[in-house]
C-alpha cells in the first residue's frame, strides 16, 4: 500500500557557522497535492528545499520520500530520485534548441552512440503536447517568451520521471495569462499524481491553485493549513507573526486638472512593441502603467529613460522638447530608472553598498574627479538610516543583501539625486511582504515630496492601492486611463479585455 | 525568494573563505619568502631587493595597465607588442633627444590603445580577438620600423642611466616608474570617480549606462593607460638592455601581466580591481623565477611552478557559487 505521503520531512535543523536557519522543521507533502510553502525572505524556505534536493545537507531530521529514507547529497541524486527543482532564474540555455534544452546531459543514444536527435524531437513534442503547449521545438529556446522557457524546464522535469516537483516563484516573471496556462500544467501534473511544491509571494496564487499550505518563520515551522480553512488575513498573519492588515487606497483628491506637467511623450513607436502611443506624467503623481506582459510598459520607459531612442514620436519635458539620447541626458534631466531586473540591470553585485547606492551621484560627490569620502560616506549612511536598509555595514558587497534591501539601495541610488520623476518596473519583484510595504510607503513619500513616479507593476493589487492615475496599455497602444474611484481590479481587467470599446465609450461620453 | 540571501550567516559577514581570498597574494609571497628563508642561501640580503626591483619592474608596469583593462572586464594582450613598439621608436627617436623619444614612444603606443579601446569600447569586439590582432600589429610596426634589425642605443648614457642607474646610493631608477605608476593606478582606483566607473562598467555594463556612465569612454581610456604603461615598460626594457630589437622584446611579457593580476586577486570577469595585489602579484612572480635560479634548479621548473600558482591562485578566487 502506498503511503499518504509523498514526502516527510522531520525535525529538519541546520545551521551555518552556527547561525540557526532552520529549526525542528516539518514539512510533508501528499501524493499529488500543490504544496505552498510560504514565508518571509530569510524565514528557510529556501535553506528547506535546498536541504530537500541535495544543495545543502541537514544537520539533523529525517526525510522520507516515497517510503524511503533519502539524504541526498547532490543535486543530481536529488533528481535521480525523482525530485526535480525550477528555479526562478531558470537554468537553461537560451541558444540551445527547446528539445536540446529539455534533453541536456542525457541525450537518448542510436546504436552506433550518437545522438539520437530524432527521438529527442518526438519525444520533446509529445512531453510538450502533454502539457498543452504547442511550439517548434527546434527553435532556439530564446525565441519563446519567459513563460514558455518555464513550461520547457517543467518539460524537462518530467522528462526524469520526476514525483515530486518544486518550483520557485514560477510566476514572477509571467503575465496573468501565462500564469494560467503555468496553472493548467500545474493540474495536469496533479491529475498525474505528481506532487508540487509551490514557491510564491502572490497570495492570490496560492489560493487560486494550492490544497495545503506550510508556513515557516523565522526558520521554524509557522503553521500548516489546509486551503479551505484559510483566509488572507490569517495567512498573511502567519507569515509575519504579527497582525497585519491589508493596506487600503488611501489615494484620491489628487487635483489631476490642476496639476503641472512635467513629461509628455506624444506618438512614440518603437519596433513592433510600441505603437504610437502618448502619455503625460504630472508633478508629484503616481502614475501607474497596467497591462500584460508584452504591452510595452518597460518599452516605455525605456525610452523616456533614452535607453533606446523611439523609431517615431517626441518627448516633451516641462512643455520643452526633451533632447534625450541616452540615460545620461534623462538623469541630467531629473530622471532615475529602477528596472524591472535588479541583478541584469540594476546592481554591481561585486560593489559595496556605497558604491552601489552613489554611483549616480558620483558627479555630484567629485571635486576634480577625487571622490569626497566625507560627503560620500554621510550620504550612504542617511539613506541607510532613512530607508532603513539592514546591511552590517556600508562596504558590505551589495550581493550579500536581501532581495528587499537591494531594492533599496536601488531606490536610494536615485533618491540622493533629487530626482524629479522616478521610474519603477516592478519595484517590488521577489521581495518579501514587510520590505515591500516599506516600498510602498516609500513611493507614497515620493509623491508627498512632489517626485513624479511612474511605475509599472505585473501586480495589480499594487497599482490600485498605489497610484493616482493608471495607463492601461495593450500591444503598444493606450487603451484607457483609470482615475479615482474608477482605479479598481475591476476596472483595469475591464479595460484591458475590452480596451477598444471603452476607449470608444470615453469618446462617446465626451461627445454627449 | 532566491533573490534573498543564500543563507542567514550571509546577511552578517561575507563569509570566511572570503577573507582567506582577499589575503591569498600576501598568504602566497609569504610561503614563497618562507621556502626561501630555508632552502635560498644568502636570500635575505638587500641585493635581492635591488633585484627585484629591476627585474619586476616590467610586469609590475604592465600588470597596473591590464589591472584596470581586465576591472573593465576585458583583456589586453597587446602588451608585450606595444613594450616593443616602444622601444622601437624610442631607438629611432634618440638622435632628438631623450625627452622627445620618450615621449614618442608614449604616443605611439596611446594611439594603439585608443584603437584597441574603440574597437572594444565603441564597436563591441571581443577584446580577445581585437588585443590579439593589436599583438600583431604593434609588432609587425616595430618591425618595419627597425627593419627587422636590432638598434643599439649604447651611445646614449644618459637614456640609459633610466634602466642602469641609481638613485640614493644603491636604489635602481627603476623604483621611480614603479611608485609613480602604482601610486597613480591605486589613487585612480581608490579615490576616484573614474575608478570607481571601471569597476562599475566591468561589473555590470548594461546597469552602468543606466546610470549615467559613458561606459565606452572608460573603456577606451582603461586600454589607452594599459599602452601608456605598456610603452614605459618598453622604455626601462629598452634602456636595460642598451638595444632595440622590434622582434624580440617583451614577447610573452602579456603571460606575466596577466598572471600578476590573477595572483593578485582582481577577478578575470571584471568589476573588482586590485592594484596592490597585482604589485604583489608581479613580486610572486619574479620571486619564483628567482627562487628557482638562485637554488640552482633548472628554469623550465619555474614556469612549470608558475603555472601551479597561476590556477591556484585563480581556483581560490573563484566566485563561489550563491
Amino acid at each position: 500500500m502506498q503511503q499518504e505521503y509523498l514526502l516527510e520531512m522531520r525535525g529538519i535543523d541546520k545551521a551555518f557557522t552556527g547561525v540557526k536557519a532552520l529549526t525542528k522543521v516539518d514539512f510533508s507533502v501528499k501524493r499529488g497535492e500543490v504544496h505552498a510553502l510560504m514565508g518571509e525572505n530569510g524565514a528557510g524556505k529556501s535553506t528547506l528545499i535546498k536541504v530537500l534536493t541535495g544543495i545543502y545537507h541537514k544537520d539533523a531530521g529525517t526525510i522520507i520520500f516515497d517510503g524511503q529514507e533519502i539524504a541526498p547529497k547532490t543535486a543530481l541524486a536529488a533528481q535521480a530520485l525523482g525530485i526535480s527543482t525550477i528555479y526562478q532564474e531558470l537554468n537553461l540555455v537560451p541558444f540551445q534548441t527547446v528539445y536540446e534544452n529539455i534533453y541536456m546531459g542525457r541525450e537518448p543514444r542510436t546504436k552506433v552512440g550518437t545522438i539520437d536527435r530524432r527521438r529527442m524531437i518526438r519525444d520533446a513534442r509529445q512531453v510538450l503536447e502533454g502539457m498543452g503547449i504547442a511550439i517548434d521545438v527546434q527553435e532556439p529556446l530564446r525565441r519563446y517568451s519567459t513563460a514558455i522557457q518555464q513550461m520547457v524546464a517543467i518539460a524537462r522535469a518530467l522528462t526524469i520521471n520526476a514525483k515530486l516537483v518544486v518550483m520557485d516563484e514560477p510566476t514572477s516573471s509571467l503575465d496573468a495569462k501565462e500564469v494560467q496556462v503555468l496553472f493548467d500544467v500545474i493540474r495536469r501534473l496533479k491529475a498525474q499524481g505528481i506532487a508540487i511544491i509551490f514557491i510564491s509571494h502572490r497570495l492570490s496564487e496560492i489560493f487560486e491553485i494550492c490544497e495545503r499550505v506550510t508556513v515557516l518563520r523565522n526558520g521554524e515551522l509557522a503553521g500548516v493549513f489546509d486551503i479551505e480553512e484559510l483566509d488572507t488575513q490569517t495567512l498573511v498573519n502567519s507569515m509575519l507573526g504579527r497582525s497585519f492588515t491589508n493596506a487600503q487606497r488611501s489615494k484620491g483628491g489628487y487635483a489631476y486638472d490642476e496639476a503641472e506637467e512635467l513629461a509628455r511623450l506624444e506618438g512614440i513607436s518603437w519596433n513592433v512593441r510600441l505603437n504610437g502611443i502618448g502619455v503625460d506624467i504630472k508633478k508629484g503623481e503616481i502614475l501607474g502603467l497596467a497591462g500584460l506582459l508584452g504591452s510595452g510598459r518597460t518599452e516605455l520607459c525605456n525610452i523616456l529613460f533614452g535607453s533606446e531612442p523611439p523609431d517615431d514620436g517626441s518627448i516633451f519635458w516641462l512643455d520643452q522638447p526633451g533632447d534625450i539620447r541616452n540615460p545620461r541626458d534623462a538623469i541630467r534631466l531629473g530622471m532615475g530608472y529602477c528596472t524591472e531586473d535588479r541583478k541584469v540591470e540594476g546592481l554591481f553585485l561585486h560593489l559595496s553598498v556605497k558604491d552601489n547606492l552613489t554611483m549616480a551621484m558620483l558627479p555630484q560627490l567629485t571635486k576634480k574627479g577625487v571622490v569626497q569620502k566625507k560627503k560620500q560616506d554621510a550620504i550612504v549612511q542617511q539613506y541607510i538610516d532613512r530607508l532603513k536598509i539592514k546591511t552590517p555595514s556600508s562596504e558590505q558587497l551589495v550581493r550579500y543583501l536581501s532581495g528587499g534591501n537591494q531594492q533599496k539601495v536601488l531606490l536610494a541610488r536615485w533618491m540622493c539625486m533629487n530626482p524629479k520623476l522616478i521610474i519603477l518596473d516592478e519595484p517590488t519583484r521577489g521581495i518579501d511582504v514587510g520590505a515591500k510595504a516599506e516600498i510602498e510607503a516609500l513611493i507614497q513619500e515620493f509623491s508627498a515630496n512632489g517626485i513624479s513616479v511612474l511605475m509599472i507593476s505585473s501586480e495589480m493589487e499594487e497599482l490600485v492601492r498605489n497610484c493616482d492615475r493608471i495607463v492601461v496599455m495593450r500591444d503598444g497602444k493606450k487603451l484607457g486611463e483609470l482615475t479615482d474611484e474608477r482605479i479598481t481590479m475591476d476596472d483595469i481587467m475591464d479595460t484591458i479585455s475590452h480596451g477598444a470599446s471603452a476607449i470608444l465609450l470615453a469618446k462617446e461620453g465626451e461627445q454627449a | 525568494m532566491s533573490t534573498g540571501p543564500v543563507n542567514p550567516v550571509s546577511l552578517e559577514r561575507p563569509p570566511l573563505s572570503d577573507t582567506l581570498r582577499k589575503q591569498s597574494p600576501v598568504i602566497m609571497l609569504g610561503t614563497l619568502l618562507l621556502i626561501n628563508a630555508i632552502f635560498t642561501n644568502n636570500f635575505f640580503t638587500i641585493d635581492i631587493v635591488w633585484l627585484i626591483i629591476i627585474q619586476c619592474a616590467t610586469i609590475i608596469l604592465t600588470g597596473m595597465g591590464q589591472t584596470m583593462v581586465i576591472a573593465t572586464g576585458g583583456i589586453d594582450i597587446s602588451i608585450g607588442s606595444q613594450m616593443a613598439l616602444a622601444a622601437v621608436v624610442c631607438a629611432n627617436m634618440l638622435p632628438y633627444g631623450i625627452l622627445p623619444a620618450i615621449i614618442a614612444a608614449i604616443i605611439a603606443c596611446a594611439v594603439m590603445g585608443l584603437i584597441s579601446g574603440f574597437m572594444v569600447g565603441k564597436l563591441h569586439v571581443s577584446p580577445m580577438v581585437v588585443t590579439l590582432s593589436m599583438l600583431l600589429f604593434a609588432r609587425g610596426v616595430a618591425q618595419v620600423i627597425n627593419d627587422g634589425r636590432i638598434l643599439y642605443i649604447d651611445q646614449y648614457k644618459n637614456f640609459e642611466f633610466l634602466g642602469q642607474g641609481k638613485i640614493l646610493g644603491e636604489l635602481p631608477m627603476q623604483i621611480i616608474p614603479i611608485v609613480l605608476v602604482v601610486a597613480l593606478v591605486y589613487f585612480i582606483i581608490e579615490k576616484t570617480a573614474w575608478g570607481r566607473r571601471i569597476q562599475a562598467v566591468g561589473d555590470n555594463p548594461t546597469a552602468a549606462r543606466l546610470t549615467g556612465i559613458n561606459a565606452t569612454g572608460t573603456v577606451i581610456s582603461a586600454y589607452v593607460l594599459s599602452a601608456m604603461f605598456a610603452a614605459m615598460a618598453g622604455l626601462v626594457l629598452v634602456s636595460k638592455v642598451g638595444a632595440a630589437d622590434g622582434s624580440n622584446m617583451g614577447r610573452l611579457a602579456e603571460l606575466d601581466a596577466i598572471a600578476a593580476v590573477a595572483v593578485g586577486g582582481t577577478s578575470m570577469a571584471g568589476g573588482r580591481a586590485k592594484v596592490m595585489g597585482t604589485l604583489l602579484g608581479a613580486i610572486v612572480m619574479q620571486l619564483i623565477t628567482i627562487t628557482v635560479v638562485m637554488n640552482n634548479i633548472q628554469y623550465e621548473y619555474a614556469q612549470i611552478l608558475k603555472s601551479a600558482i597561476i590556477i591556484f591562485a585563480v581556483f581560490i578566487q573563484r566566485e563561489s557559487r550563491a
